[in-house]
């Protein structure tokens, strides 16, 4: 296992003098054609499982029932590079691996520490150093930078505008025309919630029976119904309609929802590898819609923290702090393993990744690499509160 | 914070805006008593609504312009029928759209939601409900003439107004019931087909404003009733001449289509009176225990609980007799019940109030006309239209079906979005719901995955949906 200094692990002054080699060289002016897509994972995801630290010596002990193989076995990772393999489901993803078009950052996490999801999004998403009343966020502070135009305008897909995307610059959003249905995961929460009122637990066990027969039983299995919390592909094809249209938006944000697994995750296959395989789509339905326009196009893929290191006792994973995010796209020179490994030996609080890497220094690459702008004007403008 | 205050804006009001449950601690019976007989509580800004007169109007223009239009073109171009279209849905939107909005925003701002809530059980019990073209223009107006001024007063002067109004003598066709041996019958007898007696108001009043259904009324007494009613209609066009040049579209008494002589109903006699004899007999019957015993126990059910201790019904039917059916009355001796006070909350809300409760809490000032309508559609429960006279219903049962759940969950999901940009998902619980809010609710919020979905458990936990 090599720990590579490719970043310095504290704070964001580090970045300007630890950015990587290999990346997409940086153009004297700012300017829109290049693409930015930011996809926020929120609930959670499970850094483990998708970037699989097979060689780690402690790792198949934490992760029991859901350890995954290292390359080569028929439910094996696919290969990255320094004993980290894919999740067998990102197979997309791995292409791109494959023609240097991505990159990851293990133990990446934003300044946050606590374990509260919507806290922790809201730091993701305000890009700061700490809580704080910040109302705007730092795509939002990006596209600020952005020469006037058209273009200078960012698309939240769904049917608000989420923080990252708030602020000063121009940005709207659009959602897919049909009345959003709740979710089998909300569903199973209000079913616990429900357990002391039996009216409402008997109305809401009936309803969802109903429903799953009118979906044909496909309720939990991922792409359609309530179930279809796992249906991403069709978000990212909007997403990539409207970047791709004359004139259409600088950068674009998703959100993907459903990653919280506190409870049988499984492993090469199961509730973790279905969302894992929608995401994989989405980011093929990205490529493939925008079509030309993918060679200027820079996503960055990220989540509001990790899980806990061992395995819980009941197949899933807990909040934790180091998690995993993805720097990938067209305009990506990639194949990288950017920022620190800490490996397993030693854990944040005993018990989650020690998150060596800020995950801002990922955003703030992706941003320059996007959009040409200037390192330094970046962190000055952007990443400093 | 003591639990009462919970309980006095969510049992008896319309849910906590931001910031009630701290006005309201101090002292939540005083709270709701202050509201009591307030009348400029219960009347809403009415600067861009239709009387009901005007509705008349604009009903009237629309039928010529339609009749007009259909003798011009023999066969009908698409352009008339576009036109016709467009003044339809103008006609709607006047008055029904306009008057949803007025109402709701009422609804979401007021700061005395008991005196609303008040209105709005008045409202469903004489229920006045648009069911074609003819009603459409009418409940808002309906609403806003004969409930509001007159929830704090006694019974028998809101039976009148209520049932005297131009909406009710359309809804109940009142407006068409001529007497059989009125000289207006007794003129064109043989010219057209026979005038009609008609029943529907008369039976209506005893049997959902009055006695009810088992209230000791025959058959006998519902038509000597609607003969006693003859004569009480709308000023149209033509029939205005007979009453005195009345303005159009105001309610009349027309002696000439009025059933001469005297009436028996529940075994006592009016004498001929021309329009006093209907409303003799109306006050004959709000003075009758069944109505009391009938009353409380719907007031009761309302705000208490879908099988009301008996009690309680007990004291708010002495309430309602000792006091001559005096409303106000009738109000506080609600408050003051302690059975109203348990801590559990056993009702659940409509979709109007779930909706209305929501807003409220999440701080809303107005919402579009269109979203409105769609939303009160898709729950169920659009502003005036209870699908009978007998209005909406008041109990669990009709309003927690699964599929009706699942529709509250969805809507959830929608209205969490936009309440997510303003609140933290366990500070919205606790400004909604304060001590009412459970441990067990709280640690399912703080564990949702995003924001969003800590709001949709907010809105659709047990306390938020029972009151």
């Amino acid at each position: 296992m090599t720990n590579r200094r490719t970043l310095l692990t504290a704070g964001l002054s580090g970045l300007s003098l630890a950015m990587l080699g290999g990346t997409a060289s940086f153009a004297q002016a700012a300017q829109t054609s290049g693409k930015f897509v930011f996809i926020v994972l929120r609930g959670a995801m499970d850094g483990l499982t998708a970037v699989v630290p097979y060689n780690d010596p402690a790792y198949r002990s934490f992760r029991g029932v859901i350890a995954l193989d290292g390359p080569g076995g028929p439910n094996g990772t696919l290969p990255l590079s320094d004993g980290f393999g894919l999740h067998p489901a990102l197979k997309e993803m791995h292409g791109l691996w494959q023609t240097g078009q991505m990159s990851f950052m293990h133990a990446a996490a934003s300044p946050y520490r606590e374990r509260s999801h919507f806290d922790a999004q809201d730091m993701l998403e305000a890009g700061t150093a700490q809580l704080t009343s910040i109302r705007s966020g730092w795509m939002n502070r990006a596209l600020a930078m952005l020469p006037n135009g058209p273009n200078q305008e960012g698309v939240a897909i769904g049917r608000t505008i989420p923080l990252v995307l708030r602020g000063p610059a121009k940005a709207t959003s659009w959602a897919p025309p049909l009345a959003p249905e709740s979710d089998g995961d909300t569903l199973a929460r209000l079913s616990d919630l429900y357990a002391g009122d039996a009216m409402l637990s008997n109305a809401l066990a009936m309803a969802i029976e109903t429903d799953r027969i009118a979906d044909g039983g496909t309720m939990t299995s991922g792409d359609t119904g309530r179930g279809r919390q796992g249906a991403y592909a069709p978000l990212a094809s909007a997403a990539a309609r409207i970047l791709a249209a004359p004139g259409g938006p600088a950068g674009a944000v998703l959100s993907f929802e459903g990653w919280d697994t506190h409870a049988n995750q499984g492993g090469a296959q199961g509730q973790l590898a279905n969302r894992l395989e929608a995401l994989d789509n989405a980011i093929k339905a990205l490529r493939v819609g925008l079509g030309p326009l993918w060679a200027n196009t820079t996503v960055v893929i990220a989540t509001e923290f990790g899980r806990t290191v061992r395995v819980n006792g009941t197949g899933g994973t807990d909040h934790g702090t180091g998690g995993v995010s993805f720097l990938l796209g067209g305009a990506v020179r990639g194949g990288l393993m950017l920022g620190d490994w800490p490996g397993l030996s030693r854990l944040y609080e005993d018990r989650d990744l020690v998150p060596t890497n800020d995950v801002r220094q990922l955003f703030a690459q992706g941003l320059t690499n996007a959009w040409g702008l200037d390192r330094q004007a970046v962190l000055s403008h952007v990443f400093t509160a | 914070m003591s639990l009462n205050a919970v309980i006095a804006a969510n049992r008896f009001g319309l849910g906590a805006r931001p910031g009630d449950l701290k006005k309201v601690v101090l002292d939540p019976k005083a709270w709701l008593l202050s509201q009591v007989g307030q009348s400029q509580a219960t009347n809403i800004r009415s600067d861009n609504l239709l009387t009901s007169a005007q509705a008349f109007e604009a009903l009237q223009d629309y039928q010529q312009a339609r009749a007009a239009q259909q003798r011009a073109a023999a066969s009908p171009s698409p352009a008339v029928s576009f036109d016709e279209r467009v003044r339809l849905a103008d006609l709607v939107n006047q008055t029904t759209g306009r008057e949803i909005e007025a109402r709701v925003q009422h609804a979401v701002t007021t700061t005395a939601p008991f005196a609303e809530r008040w209105v709005q059980f008045w409202s469903n019990h004489f229920t006045m409900a648009a069911r074609n073209l003819q009603t459409t223009p009418f409940p808002g107006s309906f609403e806003r003439e004969a409930i509001r001024p007159y929830v704090w007063g006694r019974f028998e002067d809101l039976l009148v107004k209520a049932d005297t109004h131009v909406g009710m003598l359309i809804y109940l066709d009142q407006a068409q019931s001529i007497g059989p041996n009125s000289q207006a019958a007794q003129n064109q007898q043989g010219r057209r087909r026979a005038a009609g007696l008609n029943e529907n108001l008369a039976r209506e009043i005893l049997e959902l404003h009055t006695l009810g259904a088992d209230g000791g009324y025959s058959q006998a007494d519902v038509t000597e009733f609607a003969r006693a009613l003859t004569g009480w209609t709308v000023a149209g066009p033509r029939l205005r001449r007979l009453a005195q040049d009345a303005k159009i579209g105001t309610t009349i008494f027309v002696p000439a289509l009025h059933e001469p002589g005297a009436r028996v109903v529940l075994g006592k006699s009016f004498p001929p009176a021309g329009e006093n004899q209907a409303l003799a007999i109306l006050s004959h019957l709000a003075r009758q225990p069944a109505v009391a015993k009938r009353i409380a126990a719907k007031v009761a059910q309302h705000f208490v609980a879908d099988d009301p201790p008996r009690a309680l019904v007990a004291r708010l039917e002495a309430s309602f007799r000792q006091s001559g059916g005096d409303l106000a009355a009738l109000a506080r001796t609600l408050i003051q019940s302690p059975e109203a006070w348990v801590p559990e909350a056993s009702k659940f809300k409509t979709p109007n109030d779930f909706l209305i409760s929501t807003m409220r809490a999440s701080g809303a000032n107005a919402a579009s006309t269109q979203a409105l309508r769609a939303t009160f559609e898709q729950l169920g429960q659009t502003p005036w239209r209870a699908p009978s006279p007998k209005g909406w219903p008041d109990v669990a049962s009709e309003w927690a079906a699964p599929d009706a759940i699942l529709k509250r969950i969805d809507w959830a999901n929608l209205a969490a979005d936009i309440i997510g940009e303003s609140f933290q998902p366990i500070a919205f619980a606790e400004s909604a719901l304060g001590p009412a809010l459970t441990d067990k609710t709280r640690t399912a919020i703080s564990r949702a995955q995003t924001a969003r979905q800590g709001i949709v458990l907010a809105l659709m936990s047990p306390e938020f949906q029972r009151r």
